[in-house]
């Protein structure tokens, strides 16, 4: 039995992985489907929530995955893995195959296509955008409504296809409270004279710093919080967003009108992920992301032996969580290899 | 606004609209308020596109109103649904064209019912069978009739003779469009457009060279709301809700309100009388009200019928500011005509004359 691995996406936990193993002596092969490593985090401009710049974290996984017993290919997707005599075929969407020992699938998430929660009229309001690309307006210093003018006033809607009944995801992307935070500081920061509001259910601060972070938007940039989930979204005669939402604490209905408005999408299972959990027989849960052995002490494992998990394909995380959950599988992943050999 | 992305909405929610041979099924609001609409459907379905739609004269009300006011317990209004699926069953029909978007939504909650409760299904099968002797089966299809004249919408645009442009201006007309909320609202895969976005007036504006205006309130309830406008006490209630809809289409000076549900009609015409004499106060241009049009009756208008004989004089608020803009000639001594020439009494305080 030899230590060759195959690693199935090369964002955070990807290459984290990829790096551990390669540490370790094994001959790692990563696939990324698209023409960059690092994933999710390349689209983002800092981080909650020390406001790290993205690029620090990039430049730590590409230095993890600079090694002589890494060889990376980019821009092809993997298809589909089967087992094959106590190793594994791993098939390429070019048409190779390629073998392996072990597996760890880091196919990470997918952002939730906020059009499909047509109310709030992304992809036909033009004032309408995403998380994803108030990060690309942070990054170029230019947070501008579409015909190029300053917005005075702000909304970040919480919880956009998370926590949904209606768009079939149940659970919580954990992550979408903390960026509106940071998001709506960082709002504060580059224009001064803006108003900005979050909608929020339920303000969820679990990770480190985050409940702090949230008490410092209040305290000293003025962030106005508003518990209330957003029903609808239409346009006026001046183009202006006029956003319906129900005010639960004072238990009020508020119509507000609002120059630009930030949909936080929540996080679901890649498409990619999908694909290969169907061709390779890989439980997923009800939540539709890759099904862990057990999620108490085997996280890291799935219904197939030799086929391991790292980061966001199991569930929402954040980075840190990322890094040390594929950390985690590089040790699993050790541990079966070792074993196969005795 | 972009356009792209309301056509990939409108992409997620196609509906199979049948070509022919239809189960015809009237409204009880509009055989009343605006008796053209049912009669020019059918004239046009059957006359000039000659397709085959059939009524049983034993078509009773579907209890819509009552189920909705609570009056009528569920089990009641699917029997009485169930006898009308005997009709069209005895008829040979499996199609069915719903002309009431409130029967329409009847129709659609139980059959959605029966599908994730088959028992409820054996139920009503059971009483239909104990109280009439009938059988019956579910429709294969059904449609709204707005959806019917929404496919066949570019026949009468080839057909037209009045597109929807004011004639003096050259520029297309302003059009709201209001859909019925159980037209979409509850199951937007039945509709035409979905519910966020409907498709199925606008494509009918669009297609006959109007401009469609989307307003902040456009998905706002009319206000009718059933109980809302029912119970008398709730009146107040139901006003403000229109208020609420016409003060939010002002602004972008509406030539006509287009709608496909006989209680949106009906109260988006007759409330602008009562709040024209509440507080003087018309949404209009030059101190007129606006026209609030059926399908029908804008496809009839299109392709060159008489506006009295769509029944335009029955709405309270009157249509010839619309039909000057539009430059349809029309006789003002025929207004109150019957079709043999008999004089009927003229009603007084009507708006817009």
């Amino acid at each position: 039995m030899g230590r060759r691995v195959v690693v199935i996406g090369g964002g955070v936990a990807g290459m984290e992985a990829a790096g551990q193993l390669a540490r370790r002596g094994c001959n790692v092969t990563v696939f990324e489907k698209e023409t960059e490593t690092g994933g999710h985090v390349k689209n983002w401009f800092h981080l909650f929530p020390d406001r790290k710049d993205s690029r620090d974290v990039l430049r730590y996984l590409g230095n993890k995955i600079n090694h002589n017993n890494i060889t990376l290919f980019t821009g092809i997707a993997v298809e589909g893995i089967r087992p094959s005599n106590g190793s594994f075929s791993v098939f390429t969407g070019d048409g190779n195959e390629i073998t392996a020992d072990a597996v760890v699938v880091a196919t990470g998430f997918d952002l939730f296509r906020s059009e499909k929660k047509e109310e709030y009229g992304y992809g036909i309001y033009e004032n309408v955008i995403t998380s994803a690309d108030l990060e690309r307006m942070f990054r170029k210093d230019q947070i501008r409504m579409h015909d190029g003018s300053i917005p005075g006033k702000i909304g970040l809607v919480h919880c956009v296809g998370s926590r949904d009944e209606k768009a079939g995801n149940l659970y919580c992307s954990k992550l979408c409270c903390v960026t509106a935070v940071k998001q709506a500081m960082e709002i504060a920061e580059h224009l001064e004279d803006a108003k900005v509001f979050c909608f929020y259910m339920d303000m969820r601060m679990g990770g480190a710093m985050y409940e702090e972070l949230y008490r410092e938007a209040q305290e000293n940039y003025g962030i106005g919080f508003i518990r209330g989930k957003v029903s609808e979204v239409a346009q006026n005669i001046d183009n202006k967003l006029i956003v319906k939402v129900e005010d639960t604490l004072t238990g009020r209905p508020l119509k507000m009108e609002i120059d630009l408005l930030v949909l936080m999408a929540g996080m679901e299972m890649s498409e990619g992920g999908k694909k290969i959990a169907q061709s390779a027989g890989l439980d997923t849960g009800e939540n539709r992301f890759f099904k862990p052995a057990d999620l108490h002490f085997a996280s890291n494992e799935s219904n197939i032996k030799g086929v391991f998990y790292a980061g966001t394909c199991t569930m929402p995380m954040n980075i840190t969580e990322a890094i040390s959950h594929a950390r985690a599988a590089a040790a699993d992943v050790m541990d079966y290899l070792d074993k196969q050999k005795n | 606004m972009i356009e792209e992305g309301k056509k990939r909405v409108w992409s997620d929610y196609q509906k199979e609209i049948p070509d022919d041979h239809y189960f015809y099924v009237r409204s009880c609001i509009r055989q009343s308020f605006f008796p053209g609409s049912e009669q020019f459907f059918l004239r046009f379905m059957r006359d000039i596109l000659g397709k085959d739609f059939f009524e049983n004269p034993s078509h009773t009300t579907c209890t819509g109103i009552g189920y909705h006011a609570d009056v009528v317990p569920f089990q009641t209004i699917q029997t009485v649904v169930a006898r009308h699926f005997a009709l069209m069953k005895e008829s040979g029909y499996k199609n069915i064209a719903i002309s009431c978007v409130t029967s329409f939504g009847i129709y659609t909650e139980i059959i959605e019912t029966w599908k994730h409760f088959p028992q409820e299904l054996e139920k009503v099968r059971e009483f239909l069978y104990k109280a009439t002797g009938r059988e019956f089966d579910v429709p294969e299809n059904m449609a709204h009739t707005s959806d019917i004249i929404y496919k066949f919408r570019d026949e009468i645009a080839a057909k037209a003779k009045n597109l929807l442009i004011n004639k003096k201006t050259g520029e297309p007309l302003n059009i709201v469009e209001h859909i019925g909320c159980h037209y979409a609202k509850m199951f937007p895969k039945y509709g035409v457009g979905g519910a966020e976005f409907p498709r199925v007036l606008s494509g009918m504006i669009e297609a006959w060279g109007g401009k469609v205006i989307d307003y902040p309130e456009r998905r706002h309830c009319c206000g009718f709301g059933f109980r809302q406008y029912l119970v008398q006490a709730n009146r107040g209630y139901s006003l403000s809700n229109t208020i609420k809809k016409f003060s939010s289409m002002q602004p972008y000076k509406p030539d006509m309100v287009l709608t496909n549900c006989p209680g949106c009609t009906m109260l988006m015409d007759k409330w602008q009388y009562t709040m024209k004499e509440m507080e003087n106060v018309v949404y209009g241009e030059n101190g007129e009200s606006i026209p609030v049009l059926t399908y029908e009756e804008l496809a009839g208008l299109v392709l060159g019928y008489n506006p009295w004989d769509l029944g335009l004089q029955y709405h309270m608020v009157q249509s010839e500011p619309l039909l000057r803009k539009l430059g349809i000639e029309y006789d003002p001594d025929d207004k109150y005509k019957t079709s043999d020439g008999r004089q009927m009494p003229i009603p007084e305080n009507m708006i817009n004359v």
